[in-house]
């Protein structure tokens, strides 16, 4: 009796059973880090780079004030702007944005609110100081001037 | 003749989940909430009492609207050694008397013109907060990145340890003094 060999049956296939649930680990990672830009920011923003960073655990307690020159120069000029949300303020108005920062948090967490500054390279320190000096008026002295990680330099 | 049970057909699940992954992909912004993180002072008083520091305790850092550092009185070109004289007059410890009695009354003076760029601003608030953190992270035997994480998260017991074991008898002292007005 004779004998068939079977041909070798391997398989050539990648297996694709596993690819949707690849792709949605993918998609949730995204949909977690993801924070979707309520604003547009209307000023330059070269972020200077530093080494020793701290990282702000509570993101519902950031606000972010952005500062540089406006990328509209025809219409805004070309010295630094300050802008909050979605409009530009002057320094004076900064009191009366933290107390509305501020009714938004929960009465006990309003203390550590933390102001965010998103300030260009180019910006200069005066509109800086101005701006400190009116968020000490306004007691939001905690502040985080955020920056990108530069890789320490080798000794 | 039996019923079919009903499917969902799922051949185009992955379609769809890649469709939205794009979307998320090209929309995403992850959120950068790191960089240096300062205490302001409370608003000034007006009748506040002036208190003399002694001008040995203050290391003076001063930097003009044309970008060029002065630090402690002499034109300083290059930044490298600025973190370890920092932190040598911070850990002085009453060996150098004409350097800081002890770290509680060290104070580093740091004052910046109003037309000083921000970045250079910022390296030099880097490399003074760098000398703290070297010296905190010293103390408290981790390294420098390890304690600024564990600074950063508080809630932590273990970090909370670190974080009191590093920073005893060392406060902070950075004054950032307000601009002065000579360039703009």
């Amino acid at each position: 009796m004779a004998k068939f060999k079977k041909k070798a049956q391997v398989k050539q296939d990648i297996p694709t059973a596993s690819m949707p649930d690849v792709v949605f680990m993918l998609l949730f990672f995204f949909m977690v880090t993801t924070e979707l830009r309520v604003t547009a920011i209307e000023v330059q923003q070269r972020i200077p780079e530093a080494t020793q960073l701290r990282k702000l655990m509570r993101k519902s307690l950031v606000m972010n004030l952005y500062i540089g020159e406006p990328r509209k120069t025809a219409q805004f000029g070309k010295e630094a702007k300050i802008q909050a949300d979605d409009v530009f303020i002057e320094p004076k108005d900064i009191i009366l944005w933290v107390s509305r920062q501020k009714d938004l948090l929960a009465e006990n967490e309003r203390d550590q609110l933390t102001v965010a500054l998103k300030v260009d390279n180019e910006a200069k320190r005066g509109i800086i100081a101005d701006v400190e000096s009116e968020l000490r008026k306004a007691n939001a002295r905690k502040i985080l001037y955020t920056t990108l990680s530069k890789k320490e330099e080798i000794k | 003749m039996p019923r079919s049970t009903p499917e969902i057909p799922n051949a185009s699940m992955a379609d769809i989940a890649f469709l939205m992954l794009i979307f998320f992909l090209v929309t995403t912004t992850i959120a950068n909430d790191r960089g240096l993180s300062i205490q302001l002072p409370p608003p000034p008083e007006k009748d506040v009492e002036i208190v003399k520091i002694q001008e040995h305790n203050m290391f003076k850092i001063q930097v003009n609207s044309s970008d060029a550092l002065l630090v402690e009185g002499t034109p300083m070109a290059d930044v490298a050694g600025l973190k370890d004289d920092i932190k040598v007059f911070i850990t002085n410890r009453g060996r150098d008397p004409l350097s800081s009695e002890s770290p509680e009354k060290a104070i580093v003076s740091y004052k910046a013109d109003r037309g000083t760029t921000y970045r250079r601003f910022i390296q030099i608030l880097d490399i003074i907060q760098g000398a703290y953190y070297d010296i905190y992270a010293e103390q408290a035997g981790v390294t420098n990145k390890k304690f600024r994480e564990a600074a950063s998260d508080l809630a932590d017991p273990v970090n909370r340890q670190i974080y009191d074991k590093g920073r005893a008898g060392i406060p902070m002292q950075i004054s950032i003094a307000e601009p002065t007005k000579i360039g703009n």
